[in-house]
């Protein structure tokens, strides 16, 4: 350590590696932590739970990523996606008379979800861009509008999918590919392309110049208004992708459906190096921080050492922990 | 609500208009407070109020109801203000979103001598009420953990999947906990699954991982029972175990009539105890029967041969 902080140049690279790896670490540390109380951790089942069901988050935070990184914030995405998964159940349900049960009502079921996610992330972009109102305060009130129609379309219950569509709908979340769950591959391939759109396209170049300095960005001839409104209607359509992963495995929506998903979602893309502020972001790294967070969750199942009442404060503290790792070389700088 | 409402508003209608032509002397109006429908139990709750408030106006022509639901406490004091000051109610029945802020308007309404029936969760002041409604907690737990100690043996292992920590929840698994006592039966486990599919889903998922052997499962909730039955048909160990929910979700007792070997019985704690409140208050003022103290529901096994009785398919819960 005092060697290399003694030369400048070499002291600046090692805090940037940390820096960056700092989420990574943390994520090391929780897997050793796991695989230590636990011989079941490793298993091949375990693996596919965590992954499986870190997909919804995850496909959802790489879009928040995006917004985040254009200095937005999106805390409808729960609501959203209980809509949606709401509004997907019952089209299907109003269409097995008609298609019968097979792939076209799945495929019909599907472009519903991601229409309608589409459309939910125009309205938030058209306001937020358009209408110039601060993206907190929209998306704030869009969460109270879909929460409450998700609960209004289910009159107060629970929306069930048609037991036979179910059936057939249920491998897309339980199959896979040469034994990765569909959810899996979907989650991965979005983080691909995320982590390349970000990188290497002119769209991720603009959302961070949007997110540094919006003023800058509009003399540097970025279509401003169009960026913003593409990052809400990236994630709106995101989160119809995750709908449709999240459907087929309990085949039901209901007012509860992905409540404090947002705040999961934002909290992934914290964790993973992103600016809250907006100006740069990493979508690798949100992929890392939903990871950590669902790793939490699961080693706690698995370990059960503390009271249940102190799973919210272990995670919080993970959480903090994470963070403060990753901006220790920031801070010292 | 408000499909469900205006349908119900319309039924309502043509019931008055076709009701029998009864000489009355006098009228009464019953108001009633509650939650509105954010989730199962809730919605069911709100169906059943309509439900009764409908048969009570169509059977009382001399009964007037106000209902309301509110999404916060203020809000429902709000309700109450409102029905003293503008309908001039007879007697409230409400079902307090919390305890403590709606205990003083709930006193202030007993004060100018109208009838009060408190429902599922008590004042923080006791002696308001008239007439005091509610599920049986402790009683939901203990049912449940007679019918783990009589169908398990010595040494079988079961798990157990509670809801948001409360008060109500920790009667409920207390309770459990004291009837299973004895039987030699092994919880290796209890987690959080905060009455919610998804949570459940996940924590069951990792007790499968966790542990080899599990013979039975006390999900304590239909929507948690929802989640572990997935999590269990995910990981190919139907044969293993079975599952115990609880409160009586339409389609969990429409399995248990169809004789479900995963779903062998279920526990009440029903959404409908908000019409026996209606109903006791309305035949407290329409007649002489005393209805004055407390009523508290027991928790029933709900079993293949008794299920259809606990069934209603229009319920949304």
């Amino acid at each position: 350590m005092t060697d290399t902080t003694a030369t400048g140049a070499p002291a600046r690279r090692f805090r940037v590696s940390f820096q960056t790896l700092g989420p990574v670490l943390a994520l090391i540390a929780l897997i050793v932590l796991g695989a230590s109380l636990n011989s079941n951790f490793l298993s091949y089942g375990n693996v596919t739970n965590v992954l499986a069901r870190s997909a919804f988050i995850g496909i959802i935070a790489v879009g928040m990523t995006f917004v985040i990184t254009g200095g937005g914030i999106d805390l409808s995405v729960g609501s959203m996606a209980a809509f949606v998964a709401g509004v997907m159940i019952m089209a299907m349900n109003a269409l097995v008379p008609s298609l019968g049960v097979g792939v076209p009502l799945v495929l019909a079921g599907m472009a519903v979800a991601m229409l309608t996610g589409l459309a939910a992330g125009l309205l938030n972009g058209l306001l937020i861009a358009k209408a110039g109102i601060e993206a907190f305060i929209v998306t704030l009130g869009a969460m109270g509008i879909y929460r409450s129609l998700t609960t209004w379309l289910a009159d107060g219950g629970t929306l069930s999918l048609d037991f036979d569509a179910r059936s057939f709908y249920r491998p897309v979340y339980y199959d896979g590919l040469f034994g990765i769950a569909w959810p899996i591959i979907v989650f991965a391939v979005v983080a691909i392309l995320g982590e390349i759109a970000m990188r290497k396209t002119p769209f991720g170049r603009h959302c961070a110049s949007l997110g540094a300095n919006e003023q800058v960005a509009r003399y540097s001839a970025v279509k401003v208004d169009l960026v913003r409104m593409a990052t809400y209607v990236l994630l709106g359509g995101l989160v119809g992708l995750a709908t449709i992963m999240y459907v087929p495995r309990l085949g039901s929506a209901s007012g509860s459906t992905g409540v404090l998903w947002e705040l999961e979602a934002i909290a992934a893309v914290i964790i993973g190096g992103t600016v809250l502020k907006g100006g740069f972001g990493r979508v690798w790294g949100t992929v890392v921080g939903v990871l950590i967070l669902s790793l939490i969750d699961n080693i706690l199942n698995l370990a059960s050492i503390v009271s249940p009442y102190l799973n919210g404060a272990i995670q919080g503290v993970i959480v903090i922990l994470a963070v403060v790792l990753q901006r220790q070389g920031k801070s010292a700088d | 609500m408000k499909r469900r409402t205006l349908l119900k508003g319309a039924a309502i209608g043509l019931a008055l208009a076709a009701g029998p032509a009864v000489a009355q002397d006098e009228t009464y109006t019953i108001g009633v407070a509650i939650p509105s429908a954010t989730h199962g139990f809730m919605g069911g709750l709100n169906y059943h109020a309509q439900a009764s408030i409908e048969r009570l106006e169509a059977t009382y022509p001399q009964l007037d109801f106000v209902l309301a639901t509110a999404g916060d406490a203020g809000k429902m004091v709000n309700d109450i203000e409102d029905m003293v000051a503008t309908r001039d109610i007879d007697a409230l029945v409400v079902l307090p979103f919390e305890s403590e802020p709606l205990t003083s308007p709930v006193q202030a309404v007993k004060e100018q001598g109208i009838w009060v029936t408190v429902v599922d969760r008590g004042l923080s002041v006791p002696g308001i009420e008239d007439l005091y409604v509610a599920g049986d907690n402790p009683g939901f737990g203990r049912v449940a953990g007679e019918y783990f100690a009589e169908n398990l043996n010595e040494g079988d292992n079961i798990v157990v999947l509670r809801g948001i920590p409360t008060t109500l929840d920790n009667e409920r698994v207390d309770a459990f906990t004291a009837a299973i006592e004895g039987s030699g039966i092994n919880v290796l486990d209890m987690q959080h699954g905060n009455w919610n599919r998804d949570d459940a889903f996940n924590v069951m998922q990792d007790f499968l991982s966790k542990y080899d052997d599990i013979d039975a499962v006390w999900a304590a909730d239909d929507d948690m029972a929802v989640g572990v039955l997935e999590a269990i048909d995910q990981a190919g160990r139907s044969e293993e175990m079975w599952v115990v929910g609880g409160a009586g979700m339409k389609q969990i007792i429409k399995r248990i009539m169809d004789g479900d070997p995963m779903l062998p019985v279920n526990v009440t704690y029903p959404p409908a105890q908000i019409a026996t409140a209606i109903e006791l208050t309305a035949l407290g003022l329409v007649s002489a029967t005393p209805v004055s103290g407390r009523f508290i529901i027991g928790s029933q096994i709900i079993t293949p041969e008794n299920a259809e009785s606990f069934y209603f398919p229009d319920s949304p819960f």
